[in-house]
């Protein structure tokens, strides 16, 4: 879709001077050669080539493994708004938390008529075996990375809390390391808040949630669907920074009431399962019993104390499309006090009125499955033809439960390097959260995703989008 | 360690090995036939038995000439043994122990991966042979001085060490097997010019020509090279080198592990054996016999360290 409407430029005021936030940037880069500059974009692609930062592409048999652009002009956000930000955010998770503790055991907010409980009762991401259960430490998502766009100056809304199991955080990493590797002399020069210890703390957070079976430190392991995942780079990235095992469905095993990895002197126990293998797969016995990618027996193992999954099965229930529009609602009954991030206005396919506004509007509005994700399957209104819009109406009038849809949101923009200079392009960010009985932890800054051509609002790295090093000032 | 974990490390570097094995069979193949045209197809023909896809080969081609071979050899998808097939499993294999691997050893590994990916693209023609045959030995030598230089020698070391002996003992063998009647003391090829190129073909597919003759001044006769091939103490692909290896780094685990298994026990004894014996027994009870029945016992040692250390099960 084009960017018609006016957009927030994050660097650059309508006057065309530099924002605060982005001065010693601009200084720097106003006295660096153009041609030195596209030399080390390259070199970064190189390197992220040889590291094998890469992410598969399902369904292409030649260039399977693919690199995420990376851009190296930096998205920079201030100090305060990182503070009001991350209030924001920590109220958003600790909500979930209540929420997911209270429709897995009273159902209060049911019973409080906030939320339709056919929204709950019919919810494929609602899991009944996780009704009554206690989460060791009572922590539901350990790890959440809330998807935030920004329309203005104190403008961020949140377009999705991903809080099933996020990926990305290896790219915040890793990009931050190019940095510190291309421009040393800009972090002299801009004191950036650090993200490095990210994996010290997910490894301190994950054994904060040890289950009451674990004596001794707690053993932690990374659960892989496996090498041919499309975010298999990451999952080994977490294991080795964090120094956990990197385990598949195959080398596990229920012994002794607990969940055991096979190793070369026999089966050890495993405490905390920090896990990138979706619900449905997670065990057999429980779930999809033609899984080959979980564990047999796990949910009895889990269910009887002898491990932490992280995060717990059933979180999904939170992060669903047509849950999302009651956000507000939901951080309000559950914190007693008003969001402090906008929810996107969202329009319930479900819901008879709902449905003819959208029917009428679809060419202004971005309508969305309501379990999909990475996006696909979604009509974006202004970008799609009539031909596309027809289509998706036919889909829209067969299903309308499985659709919400959203107005066009004017993302904020950033600037990226082209051959023609400094051009703006809209993006988003991902900050990464990490929850444990100690405390809510986010990381400063997090993945920032951005749409490489111009006008475009998809920031998906599936669909042509790049990333950005994204900087909190320390101020 | 996962026993996931130890075989993928195990088979990463007997995929390495064997990349290079092939290259140095490619290289000594190629160098025959340059300076011994009558002899060429035959030397090939030997190459493709020694690799271990003779069959395979035929069933793609109906003759055996030098072209078809190195690419049959070196890049084709369809030969599980061609340099290409072998880089791009050890590659997965190191993929599937990232966890294991330090950063420097993983990088060589998928730069060698991409580098020869490139090299390989296209058909390899004679004039190009000998830059891509360096690239290979060039890209394999920064691995291993990756592994040499930055891991620990802990039982990840050790399982990709008995990889590699394992796999190279089994590549001399192999040259040993198809070759061993040139090193039998007949008379009829004494001193013959088809015995040279003969000995001098064996010696290069173990990159150990030059070696050989600093060892063994002036006296190039099939005993010392039976005997170099197999019993030198010092030459890193002979078979005694290769058991003593796989003895030591076996040894190195069960220490760390607090206890030995059967495969110890088998590599110490075939090690022992090769220490205590001399090539005239050797020759006198049976070359052939000897080297096949090394092949079975290596085999056996590789079966053993497979289920010991819960690679699969």
């Amino acid at each position: 879709m084009t960017g018609d409407k006016p957009h927030f430029d994050e660097m650059l005021l309508p006057d065309g001077s530099v924002r605060a936030p982005y001065s010693e940037f601009c200084e720097w880069y106003g006295a660096q050669d153009a041609s030195r500059l596209r030399t080390k974009a390259r070199d970064a692609e190189n390197f992220f080539r040889r590291t094998g930062i890469t992410f598969a592409v399902y369904g292409e048999e030649e260039a399977s493994e693919r690199l995420i652009p990376f851009d190296i002009v930096p998205r920079i956000i201030s100090g305060r708004e990182w503070a009001r930000l991350s209030r924001g955010i920590e109220q958003r998770v600790r909500a979930i938390n209540a929420f997911l503790h209270d429709i897995y055991h009273r159902q209060e907010i049911l019973r409080a008529g906030r939320i339709p409980v056919e929204l709950i009762a019919r919810n494929e991401a609602f899991l009944p075996q996780m009704i009554g259960m206690d989460p060791p430490g009572g922590i539901y998502t350990h790890i959440i990375g809330v998807d935030i766009v920004r329309t203005g100056p104190d403008q961020f809304y949140v377009l999705e809390d991903n809080a099933r199991t996020p990926s990305g955080v290896s790219y915040m990493l890793e990009n931050r390391e190019t940095m510190l590797h291309m421009f040393p002399e800009l972090f002299r020069k801009v004191r950036v808040r650090e993200v490095s210890d990210y994996p010290r703390k997910l490894r301190r957070s994950l054994a904060a949630s040890a289950p009451r079976a674990c004596n001794g430190p707690p053993e932690i392991a990374v659960l892989t669907p496996g090498i041919h995942n499309s975010a298999y780079f990451e999952h080994s990235f977490l294991a080795d920074q964090m120094g956990a095992e990197l385990v598949e469905g195959h080398d596990l095993r229920v012994v002794d009431g607990r969940v055991a990895m096979r190793t070369t002197q026999g089966y050890r126990a495993i405490d905390v399962l920090y896990r990138r293998v979706d619900d449905d797969f997670l065990d057999p016995l429980t779930f999809r019993p033609d899984s080959a990618l979980g564990v047999p027996g796990i949910m009895d193992v889990y269910r009887a104390g002898g491990i932490t999954i992280a995060n717990a099965p059933g979180t999904g229930i939170s992060d669903d499309k047509a849950i999302y529009s009651y956000m507000p609602e939901i951080v309000e009954f559950y914190t007693g006090e008003k969001a402090i991030l906008e929810n996107v206005p969202t329009w319930r396919c479900s819901e008879a009125d709902s449905l003819a506004y959208v029917m009428e509007h679809l060419h202004e509005l971005v309508v969305k499955e309501v379990h999909g994700s990475g996006g696909y399957g979604m009509l974006v209104g202004p970008a799609a033809s009539r031909k596309e819009i027809a289509a998706f109406r036919q889909k829209l009038k067969a299903r309308p439960g499985n659709y919400i849809a959203q107005p066009t949101l004017s993302l904020s923009t950033v600037p990226i390097m082209t051959r023609q200079g400094l051009a703006p392009r809209h993006v988003d960010l991902r900050p990464f959260v990490l929850v444990s009985p100690n405390g809510i932890d986010i990381t400063p800054g997090g993945l920032t995703r951005v749409a490489l051509k111009k006008g475009s609002l998809v920031v998906n790295s599936s669909q042509g989008g790049g990333t950005k090093d994204s900087w909190v000032l320390d101020e | 360690m996962l026993g996931k974990t130890a075989g993928g490390l195990f088979w990463m570097q007997r995929y390495m090995e064997r990349s290079e094995n092939i290259a140095r069979l490619v290289d000594a193949g190629f160098r025959i036939a340059l300076t011994r045209s009558e002899a060429a197809e035959d030397e090939w023909a030997s190459v493709l038995t020694t690799a271990g896809v003779r069959q395979a080969y035929a069933q793609r081609y109906d003759k055996v000439d030098g072209s078809s071979v190195i690419n049959f050899l070196l890049r084709d998808k369809t030969n599980p043994s061609s340099v290409m097939s072998v880089i791009e499993a050890a590659r997965n294999n190191a993929r599937l122990v990232r966890t294991a691997l330090t950063r420097e050893v993983w990088e060589a590994t998928n730069e060698c991966w991409m580098t020869l990916k490139e090299a390989l693209r296209t058909q390899i023609s004679d004039n190009e042979l000998p830059d891509v045959l360096s690239l290979i030995r060039q890209q394999s030598a920064q691995v291993r001085g990756a592994q040499s230089g930055t891991m620990m020698r802990n039982d990840i070391y050790f399982f990709a060490q008995l990889g590699t002996f394992v796999e190279r003992a089994d590549s001399t063998a192999r040259i040993l097997d198809v070759k061993y009647y040139v090193l039998l003391p007949s008379l009829s090829y004494v001193g013959s010019s088809l015995d040279n190129v003969q000995w001098e073909t064996i010696l290069r597919s173990v990159s150990a020509y030059r070696a050989f003759r600093w060892l063994n001044p002036g006296e190039t006769n099939p005993r010392n090279i039976a005997q170099f091939m197999i019993l030198d103490q010092v030459m890193p692909r002979s078979l005694s080198f290769c058991a003593s290896r796989m003895a030591s780094a076996l040894e190195a685990i069960a220490r760390e592990y607090g206890g030995a298994g059967d495969s110890l026990h088998q590599a110490a004894g075939l090690s022992q054996e090769l220490a205590n014996t001399n090539i005239d027994m050797i020759v006198d009870n049976g070359l052939h016999q000897f080297i096949q029945d090394f092949i079975k016992r290596n085999n056996s040692i590789s079966a053993q360290i497979e289920q010991e250390f819960r690679f699969y099960h």
